[in-house]
C-alpha cells in the first residue's frame, strides 16, 4: 500500500521536478518566463502525437521536448530580441499554448495512447521496496535525477554555469566583460522550453497515457511557484517537487477514501499549498532580495 | 542575418495607432494561413470568422453580451498593468462576483423587490474586490508573488463554484443537474433594446471605460498610477504609496472583474452552473494589450475579441472548424500585438551578412 | 638600446580619426591618440565629453562608426572585450562591472581562460594583490565589500591577464584622498614595469601629479594634446571646457540665523541587506547656512537622504525637527508642506520620471504642496495642465534649462538640462529648506557653476541648504560648514576655512579622532 502511494507520488512529483529545473535555468539567467503551462502542454500533445505516428513513446518524449523548445524560441524571440514585457509574453505564451494544444490534439481525444515501459535495472530492482521504486521506473524519473545534479553541476562548478549566473547578476556588467548575454539567455531560455517539454511528454506518455485537454491543469504555475520556493536552488526544487507531489497523490487518496469532506475541497489543496508555501517563503524579503537574480525580468539592450 | 534594436529619440505616435492594426493584420494573414493548412478556404474561411457574425442583429446583440465583460474586466486590468500589479486572476474574481452577486436570487428567492437587482451587482463587485484583495493582502504584507496567488486563486473559486453548484445550492427540482434555481424576473439584467438578448452589462462596461479613462487622463489618481507603474522609487518621492497603490489596482479591477460575473450569470445565463465563463478572464488581458492599457482602446478590442468568440461559434457551423481556433487566434494576437510594440520604442533593423558591427556578437 | 629605440618607433596603441555615431550625434569625432610604452597617458574631459564611448571602443565594448586602432604597429578590429584583453588591453570601468552575488575569485574567474580552476585563480589573485599592496580575500561575496576593495579586484582582475595597457575609468572618483595615495604608488608600479596605463580623469589636480602625457577631449573632440606638467590648471581646465566657467561667487560671511533642521541621534536599521545602517547622526542647519557632508559612496548618503525627505519616515519624531515642528513620522509631502524641497541623487527614476515629460515631473514633487494652484475638482483632483505647463516654463526659463520642444520628455534632456531643471524645481517654490544629494554628478561644467551658484544663493536669502556630495571640489565651493559621512556615522562640523584635504580624507576613512594615526578603517 504504502509502496504503491510513494510509486504514485514520484510519478506526480516527476513533472514538477523536470519543468521546475528547466525554469530555475531560465531565471538563473535573468529570463522569467510565466509560459511554463503553454509550453508544457504543448510538449504533451507533441509528446503524445509523436508516440500515436511513430508507434514508438521514446521518440514521443523526444518529440515533446522539441516541442516544448521550439515553443520557448518564441517566447525567447519577443522577449530577447524584441525586448517585449516578459510577463505579458509569458502570458501569452501561456494563452497560445493552451488554444494551439487544443487544436493539434483535437484527433487525438478518446484514443488511448501507449504507456512508456518503465526501465528495469537488473538485480537492483530486485532489492525489497527500494526497487521497484527507485530502479524500475520508466526514463522520466531517471532524467529528472540526472537533471537535478547536471543542473547542479553545471551551475556552481562549470565555467558556463558561473557566466550564466553573473549574466542573471547584472547583464550591464556580463555585457561589458564580453560574455554573449542574449545567445546564453537563447540558451537558458530553450532548456526552459526543453525541460517543460518533457514534462508535458511525461504527462501524457507516463501519469496519463493518453490526450486530455488542459491536462496540464496548473502544473505548470505550480513549477512556478517551486522555483520561487527552492531560491533557485536545484536540490531544493526537487524537495519541493516532492512536496508537491505528495499534496496532490494524498488528496487523491483522501478522495478516494471519502473522508467527509467534499473532493472539490481536497481538490483545492495543491493550489491553496501553493499559496501557503509562497508566504511562507517570501515572508523574509531579506532571503528573498539576496536568492532572486536580481536581472530577473528586467529588459536588455546591449549598446552598439 | 540579425535583428537590432536602436531606441527612438521619443515613443513613435505613429507607431502607437499603427502597432495594433499592424498586430491585427499579421493575425488575419497567420490565420489564413492556419486555415489553408487545415485545407478550408482561407477568404471563405475569414469571412465565415470575422464578417458573418456582424451581418445579422440578432449576432450583434450577441457581440455586445460577449464584449462586456472582457470589456469590463480589461479596463480593470489596464489600471492593475499600468501601475504594475500583474493581476491574472480576474477568471477567479469573476466567478466569486458571480457567487456573491447570486446569493440573494439563490438563497432568498421569495424576496421580490426593485431592490434586488442592484443589491446583487453590488454584491457581486464587492465579492470580486475582496477575492482581489487576498493576492494584495499577501502581497504587501508578505511580499508574495501576486500572479501566482492570484492565478492559483483562480483554480479555487472554480472548484469552489463547482461544489456550490453540485452540494448546497443544487436546484432539488432539477433532474440532479448541477445547477441552482433559475433566478427571479426581479433578478435578471433587463435586455437593453426590444431588438435582441443585448443586457445593461454593455452599458456598465461602457460606463466603466469612459470613467477609468477621465480618471486616467486628468485626475492625480490616475498619475499616481502611472507613476508607481514606471519607478516606485520615483512614486515614493512624489509621496504616493506604492502599498496602496496595490490595494487600489487590485480592488478596482477585482470589483470590476466581479460585476462582470454577476452581470454575465444575471443577465445571459439566469442560473449558476460549473461553467460560467469561456476564459473571459484571461481573454481579458489579451483585450487590455490590444487596447493599449488604454480604456477606450479597450472598448475597440473588445469587441474584436468578442467577435473571435462569434466567429469561432460561427465557423464551426459554417466551415466545420474546431472552436479551438477562437483560442489560436486569440493567442496570436497577443504575440502580434506584443511584438509590434517593439516599433514604438524601437526602430528595427534587419542586417543581412556579417559586416562590421556584426561581427561584436562574438566573443 | 636598439629595444628603446623600437618603442620610441612603435607606439603602443596609436589611434587615428575613431569615430562613433549614435544615431545622428556624433559622441566621438575623428580622435586621435598615441599612447607609448611605459607612460601614464590622461584621458580628460568633462562629463559627456566622450570619454567613456572612446575607451568602450578600445576595449571592444562599442564598435567604432569609423576610424583605426592600431595596437602594436599593427591596424586591429577589437571586436570583444575577450578580444581585448588577448590583445593585452585591462580595463577598470567608473561603474564597477562586478557581480554582487559572486566571490571575488568567481568575478575574476570570468575574464580568465576557462581552463584555469577556480582553486589556482584565487591563489593567484591573493598573490597578485598582496605583491601591489592591494589586500583582497578571494572568497568573500562581492556584496560585503567597500567601494574601495571592489575597485582592487577589478585592478587584480585586469593585472592577471599581464597587460600591456591598462585602461582606468575616473578611479578615484570612488576613493578617499589617502586610498587614491595608494592606487597611485601602484600605478608607478606598473609603469616601472614597462606598462601604459590610459588615465581617465577630469581631476586637473591629479593629472599634473602623476601623468607623463595629457589628451583633452571636449564635445567628442580632441582640443590638446600636451605634457599636463608644462601646463597650468588654468590652461588644462581651458582646454576642457572651452570657455572660463562662471566662478561661483559668495558672500563673504552670511549672518546665520534660526536653526530649522535639527536632526539628533538619529538611528535607522538597514532597510535591505545592501544598505547602510545610520547610527546616531546628528546635525543642525540654520537659516543662511550651507552644512556639506562629504564622503565616499556607499556610506550612508542614500539612507540619510531618506530619512531627511521623509521617503522613509523614522520610527521617532522628535529625532527630526524641521522649522521646529518634529517630522520625523511624517511623509515627505509633509515636510514639503512645512516649506522643505528635496533632490535625490539619481535623477532617472526617482527625481524624475525618464518618459514623463517635464510638466509631469513639476507635477511629481509638487502634487501637494501646490494643490490649490495644481489641482481642480477638490476631492477628484483634477490636474490643471495649463498651469503646470506654464510653471515648467518658468522654471525652464529661470534655470537657462535647454529642451527641444514646448514640453518634452525628461530622458530627452541631457544630464546637465535635466537637473537644472530638478533643482529649479524646488527653488521655484522659493524653500526654507532644501537638501540636495549629490547636485551636480554627472552635469556638464557650465550647468554644475550654475547650480552650485543657485544653492549659495538660496542660502543667503535665508534658507538651510543641505549638500550631500562626494566631489571635494564642489564641497570647499559651496560650504559653510562640513561634515563627513562613513559607514553610516556623521562627522561633527566643521567651519569650511578650517578643514584641510588630508583632515577631510581621514574623516571619510572613518578616522573620527587623529590621534588613531593615518591607518584609515578600509584598510585590511
Amino acid at each position: 500500500m504504502i509502496e504503491a502511494i510513494l510509486l504514485t507520488i514520484i510519478t506526480a512529483a516527476t513533472p514538477l521536478v523536470i519543468a521546475a529545473i528547466g525554469e530555475l535555468v531560465t531565471e538563473r539567467a535573468g529570463v522569467l518566463n510565466l509560459g511554463v503551462e503553454g509550453m508544457m502542454i504543448m510538449g504533451a500533445v507533441c509528446a503524445f502525437a509523436g508516440s500515436y505516428l511513430t508507434g514508438s513513446p521514446l521518440l514521443g518524449v523526444l518529440c515533446g521536448i522539441m516541442g516544448g523548445a521550439l515553443f520557448s524560441l518564441l517566447f525567447g524571440f519577443l522577449t530577447l530580441t524584441l525586448v517585449t514585457n516578459q510577463v505579458a509574453t509569458g502570458l501569452a505564451l501561456t494563452i497560445l499554448g493552451l488554444g494551439l494544444s487544443g487544436q493539434i490534439g483535437e484527433s487525438f481525444v478518446g484514443i488511448p495512447g501507449v504507456k512508456l515501459q518503465p526501465i528495469v535495472f537488473p538485480v537492483l530492482s530486485d532489492i525489497p521496496f527500494v526497487g521497484p521504486l527507485l530502479f524500475k521506473q520508466d526514463i522520466t524519473f531517471y532524467l529528472s535525477i540526472a537533471l537535478i545534479i547536471g543542473v547542479n553541476w553545471f551551475l556552481f562548478k562549470s565555467r558556463t554555469g558561473l557566466k550564466m549566473r553573473a549574466i542573471g547578476d547584472n547583464h550591464g556588467s556580463a555585457h561589458a566583460l564580453g560574455i554573449n548575454v542574449i545567445r546564453t539567455r537563447y540558451l537558458a531560455v530553450m532548456f526552459g522550453g526543453a525541460c517543460a517539454g518533457l514534462a508535458g511528454a511525461q504527462l501524457s506518455l507516463v501519469y496519463t497515457p493518453q490526450w486530455v485537454e488542459n491536462m496540464s491543469a496548473g502544473r505548470g504555475w505550480i513549477a512556478l511557484a517551486l522555483v520561487v520556493f527552492a531560491s533557485w536552488r536545484p536540490w531544493r526544487v526537487f524537495a519541493g517537487g516532492y512536496i508537491f507531489g505528495a499534496v496532490g497523490i494524498l488528496q487523491l487518496h483522501a478522495q478516494a477514501f471519502g473522508i467527509g469532506v467534499p473532493s472539490q475541497f481536497l481538490s483545492m489543496l495543491p493550489y491553496a499549498v501553493t499559496i501557503v508555501v509562497l508566504i511562507i517563503i517570501s515572508h523574509n524579503r531579506r532571503t528573498t532580495l539576496i536568492n532572486t537574480p536580481a536581472s530577473l525580468g528586467k529588459p536588455f539592450v546591449p549598446d552598439r | 542575418m540579425r535583428i537590432e534594436l536602436e531606441k527612438r529619440a521619443s515613443a513613435s505616435s505613429l507607431f502607437q495607432i499603427v502597432s495594433p492594426l499592424l498586430a491585427l493584420a499579421l493575425t488575419l494573414l497567420f490565420g489564413a494561413l492556419m486555415f489553408w493548412m487545415l485545407g478550408k478556404n482561407p477568404g471563405h474561411a475569414l469571412y465565415a470568422f470575422f464578417i458573418e457574425p456582424l451581418l445579422e442583429v440578432w449576432s450583434l446583440h450577441e457581440l455586445a453580451i460577449k464584449a462586456a465583460p472582457l470589456i469590463l474586466i480589461a479596463v480593470g486590468l489596464s489600471v492593475c498593468y499600468r501601475s504594475n500589479n500583474w493581476n491574472i486572476g480576474a477568471e477567479g474574481q469573476f466567478t466569486i462576483g458571480a457567487i456573491v452577486g447570486s446569493i440573494l436570487p439563490v438563497l432568498v428567492p421569495q424576496w421580490h423587490s426593485p431592490m434586488v437587482l442592484p443589491l446583487m451587482l453590488i454584491m457581486g463587485a464587492i465579492g470580486g474586490a475582496l477575492f482581489a484583495a487576498i493576492p494584495a493582502l499577501l502581497k504587501t504584507r508578505f511580499n508574495t508573488n501576486e500572479i501566482l496567488v492570484s492565478l492559483m486563486l483562480v483554480y479555487i473559486a472554480q472548484l469552489f463554484l463547482d461544489w456550490l453548484v453540485r452540494g448546497p445550492w443544487r436546484d432539488p427540482k432539477g433532474f440532479n443537474f448541477p445547477q441552482t434555481i433559475s433566478f427571479a424576473k426581479e433578478a435578471v439584467l433587463p435586455e437593453l433594446l426590444e431588438s435582441g438578448r443585448a443586457h445593461w452589462a454593455i452599458v456598465f462596461a461602457l460606463v466603466a471605460a469612459v470613467g477609468v479613462w477621465f480618471m486616467m487622463r486628468y485626475m492625480l489618481k490616475g498619475f499616481e498610477v502611472t507613476v508607481l507603474g514606471r519607478s516606485e522609487r520615483a512614486g515614493r518621492f512624489a509621496g504616493f504609496s506604492s502599498r496602496r497603490m496595490v490595494w487600489f489596482s487590485m480592488m478596482l479591477s477585482g470589483a470590476f472583474a466581479g460585476l462582470a460575473g454577476i452581470s454575465e450569470v444575471s443577465g445571459s445565463i439566469n442560473h449558476l452552473q460549473p461553467s460560467i465563463s469561456p476564459g473571459y478572464g484571461f481573454t481579458a488581458i489579451i483585450v487590455a494589450f490590444l487596447g493599449r492599457l488604454n480604456p477606450l482602446g479597450i472598448i475597440v478590442s473588445g469587441f474584436i475579441l468578442a467577435l473571435t468568440y462569434l466567429g469561432g461559434e460561427a465557423a464551426q457551423l459554417s466551415i466545420g472548424v474546431s472552436d479551438k481556433v477562437t483560442r489560436v487566434f486569440q493567442g496570436l494576437l497577443l504575440f502580434f500585438v506584443l511584438s509590434c510594440d517593439t516599433l514604438i520604442l524601437y526602430r528595427i533593423r534587419i542586417i543581412f551578412g556579417s559586416d562590421r558591427a556584426a561581427a561584436e556578437g562574438r566573443s | 638600446m636598439t629595444e628603446t629605440i623600437d618603442k620610441e618607433a612603435v607606439p603602443l596603441l596609436q589611434v587615428r580619426g575613431l569615430t562613433k555615431y549614435f544615431g545622428s550625434f556624433a559622441a566621438n569625432n575623428a580622435i586621435d591618440l598615441t599612447i607609448a610604452p611605459g607612460e601614464i597617458h590622461a584621458l580628460l574631459g568633462e562629463n559627456g565629453a566622450g570619454k567613456s564611448t572612446l575607451v568602450k571602443m578600445l576595449f571592444g565594448v562599442l564598435q567604432p562608426s569609423a576610424g583605426e586602432i592600431v595596437w602594436t604597429g599593427k591596424p586591429q578590429t577589437v571586436t570583444s572585450p575577450g578580444h581585448a584583453r588577448s590583445l593585452g588591453i585591462g580595463m577598470v570601468f567608473q561603474h564597477f562591472s562586478l557581480f554582487e552575488a559572486l566571490t571575488v575569485a568567481e568575478n575574476i574567474a570570468l575574464s580568465l581562460d576557462p581552463k584555469i580552476p577556480l582553486t589556482k585563480i584565487a591563489e593567484e589573485a591573493a598573490a597578485l594583490s598582496r605583491a601591489y599592496g592591494l589586500p583582497l580575500d578571494p572568497s568573500s561575496h562581492v556584496a560585503d565589500l567597500s567601494v574601495g576593495e571592489r575597485q582592487r579586484i577589478e585592478i587584480v582582475r585586469a593585472l592577471l591577464q599581464n597587460p600591456k595597457l591598462i585602461i582606468l575609468d575616473e578611479p578615484t572618483s570612488v576613493l578617499t584622498p589617502q586610498e587614491a595615495d595608494k592606487l597611485f604608488e601602484t600605478l608607478f608600479k606598473l609603469k616601472a614595469e614597462g606598462r601604459s596605463v590610459l588615465y581617465i580623469s577630469h581631476r586637473l589636480e591629479e593629472v599634473q601629479r602623476i601623468c607623463d602625457r595629457a589628451t583633452v577631449l571636449r564635445h567628442g573632440k580632441v582640443t590638446g594634446a600636451c605634457d599636463p606638467r608644462q601646463e597650468t590648471p588654468a590652461s588644462l581646465a581651458r582646454m576642457m571646457v572651452g570657455s572660463e566657467v562662471a566662478a561661483v561667487h559668495r558672500a563673504d560671511a552670511n549672518a546665520l540665523g534660526a536653526t530649522l533642521v535639527d536632526v539628533r541621534r538619529l538611528n535607522v536599521p538597514a532597510r535591505t541587506p545592501f544598505a547602510v545602517t545610520l547610527k546616531d547622526v546628528s546635525l543642525r542647519v540654520r537659516a543662511g547656512e550651507v552644512l556639506a557632508i562629504a564622503g565616499v559612496a556607499g556610506n550612508g548618503q542614500g539612507e540619510l537622504f531618506d530619512a531627511l525627505s521623509g521617503e522613509y519616515p523614522v520610527a521617532d519624531a522628535e529625532t527630526i525637527r524641521m522649522r521646529d515642528k518634529p517630522v520625523g513620522r511624517l511623509g515627505i509631502n509633509g515636510r514639503r508642506m512645512l516649506g522643505a524641497g528635496f533632490v535625490p541623487e539619481e535623477r532617472h527614476g526617482h527625481a524624475a520620471v525618464s518618459d514623463m515629460s517635464l510638466s509631469d515631473n513639476l507635477l511629481l514633487s509638487r502634487s501637494q504642496s501646490d494643490r490649490t494652484a495644481f489641482l481642480a475638482g477638490g476631492f477628484a483632483s483634477v490636474i490643471r495642465h495649463d498651469t503646470i505647463r506654464s510653471a515648467a516654463k518658468r522654471i525652464c526659463d529661470m534655470m537657462d534649462v535647454r529642451k527641444s520642444g514646448d514640453d518634452p520628455a525628461a530622458a530627452s534632456l541631457s544630464g546637465g538640462n535635466l537637473q537644472k531643471f530638478i533643482i529649479g524645481r524646488e527653488l521655484d517654490r522659493q524653500p526654507s529648506i532644501l537638501i540636495v544629494n549629490q547636485p551636480t554628478w554627472g552635469v556638464d561644467a557650465g550647468a554644475a557653476s550654475r547650480i552650485r551658484q543657485a544653492l549659495i544663493d538660496l542660502a543667503r536669502s535665508g534658507s538651510a541648504v543641505v549638500v550631500i556630495s562626494q566631489d571635494l571640489d564642489e564641497i570647499f565651493e559651496v560650504a559653510t560648514n562640513i561634515a563627513v559621512i562613513s559607514e553610516g556615522r556623521l562627522s561633527q562640523p566643521f567651519p569650511a576655512g578650517e578643514l584641510t584635504l588630508e583632515k577631510i580624507g581621514l574623516l571619510m576613512g572613518g578616522i573620527h579622532d587623529s590621534t588613531h594615526g593615518g591607518e584609515t578603517a578600509h584598510a585590511h
